[in-house]
């Protein structure tokens, strides 16, 4: 068996599962298990064609998979298989304005006030 | 042995506990003195970095934020009091930064970055620290540290889970694009608006990111550089992957593709608004 740790966006497939058990000999065939046990959790993993997204990345321990043999690279007993996707996260809370027209935007320097008054 | 290096008494007294320090010592507080760092983003992320880096004595910290304090902001990002809901963050930002150190330089930075101003903005600082919340800022961000030659500190939160690496420029090594080549199709990754966050979370990933910036600029110890950390604070579990370079990555592989700025909210499908 080999141990697949989620991300948080997957885990909701997994009964927010943080680590699952998955079989086989190849990460496709991980994969696949890994599907049949939780449907819908491999959707955003692997692509229409078949292939790993871009935007998603593998590791078999601490090894991308795209540096080893992809979906066909080799999984043992006791390998964990880790999956990640984009950080892309922050902290903001609302989206961003469109980009400015001119090609030069201006840019501002804030100077704060010499005394500070909000603190507390 | 190279000369001691030159405090003023009130250095010394306020770097106390540097300058003792082995691995940091005098010269180590010496080269935060001398160095510069711009923190982007004034939020979760770069509260505890710019806090941290402006305590620690970083001759001049500069902070890029176009955003206003939020109420709903406070469960997380500790630059910002109650009593600045409405306030420019950075704004905010300056005026708390010079209250835990008005020894050093602080500058604000009151826009958002484009491919128009990015380099304009990150003139005259050395290290940069990336606090986003968006991927066009991100692979922004990367592509222009790339271009200038400067090492940028990444990190990105979502709900409980949190990342952190060092992106080195130079021949041969990894850059955001090495790791994540695609950013993911709009919709399919919820931002913290969206999915929430834990509010400690940013604490612990920006922390580090102030320790990465620090390693940098004394040189000391080893930093993420080429190592990928995430952390999961609901299973207290800390792990490291590996972060190879790319040959063919457009920006730092072989034979470069992308060798300017280019349009990043097209290139992350963020449909422009017209309004």
């Amino acid at each position: 068996m080999t141990t697949v740790k989620l991300p948080t966006i997957l885990r909701k497939f997994a009964g927010n599962e943080a680590r699952v058990q998955a079989e086989g000999a190849t990460l496709r065939d991980v994969l696949g298990d890994l599907e049949t046990r939780y449907p819908g959790i491999t959707k955003n993993v692997l692509a229409e064609d078949g292939g790993l997204h871009r935007f998603i990345n593998v590791y078999l321990n601490d090894e991308d998979v795209r540096y080893l043999g992809s979906l066909e690279t080799a999984v043992g007993e006791g390998d964990t298989v880790s999956i990640l996707p984009a950080g892309g996260g922050g902290a903001g809370a609302r989206p961003r304005p469109p980009p400015p027209r001119g090609k030069h935007p201006a840019r501002r320097r804030v100077s704060a006030p010499a005394t500070a008054h909000s603190l507390g | 042995m190279s000369r001691a290096p030159k405090f003023t008494e009130e250095q010394v007294q306020r770097y106390a506990r540097h300058i003792i320090l082995p691995n940091i010592g005098g010269a180590g507080q010496r080269k935060l003195l001398d160095a510069s760092v711009l923190c982007i983003g004034a939020g979760g992320l770069g509260s505890p970095v710019a806090m941290y880096l402006a305590a620690a004595g970083i001759g001049k910290l500069g902070v890029v934020d176009f955003d206003r304090v939020d109420v709903s902001n406070l469960q997380r990002q500790i630059l910002h009091t109650d009593a600045d809901v409405g306030r420019s963050k950075v704004e905010s930002a300056l005026e708390h930064l010079r209250a835990i150190n008005p020894t050093i330089e602080v500058v604000g930075h009151d826009t958002l970055l484009f491919s128009t101003n990015v380099f304009e903005v990150f003139e005259g600082y050395d290290v940069i620290v990336d606090g986003t919340d968006n991927f066009p800022v991100r692979y922004l961000v990367n592509d222009a540290c790339q271009f200038t030659s400067k090492p940028l500190v990444y990190g990105s939160i979502y709900q409980f889970e949190g990342q952190a690496t060092v992106f080195m420029p130079g021949p041969e090594t990894p850059c955001y694009r090495c790791l994540f080549p695609s950013p993911p199709p709009p919709g399919t990754v919820p931002s913290c608006a969206e999915g929430g966050v834990f509010g400690v979370l940013p604490g612990v990933i920006g922390s580090i990111q102030a320790t990465e910036a620090i390693k940098l600029i004394t040189g000391e110890g080893r930093t993420l550089e080429g190592r990928l950390l995430l952390y999961d604070a609901l299973h207290m579990d800390f792990q490291e992957v590996k972060i190879r370079w790319d040959a063919d990555c457009p920006v730092c592989g072989k034979e470069p593709t992308i060798t300017e700025l280019i349009d990043y909210e097209a290139f992350c499908g963020v449909p422009a608004r017209s309004d």
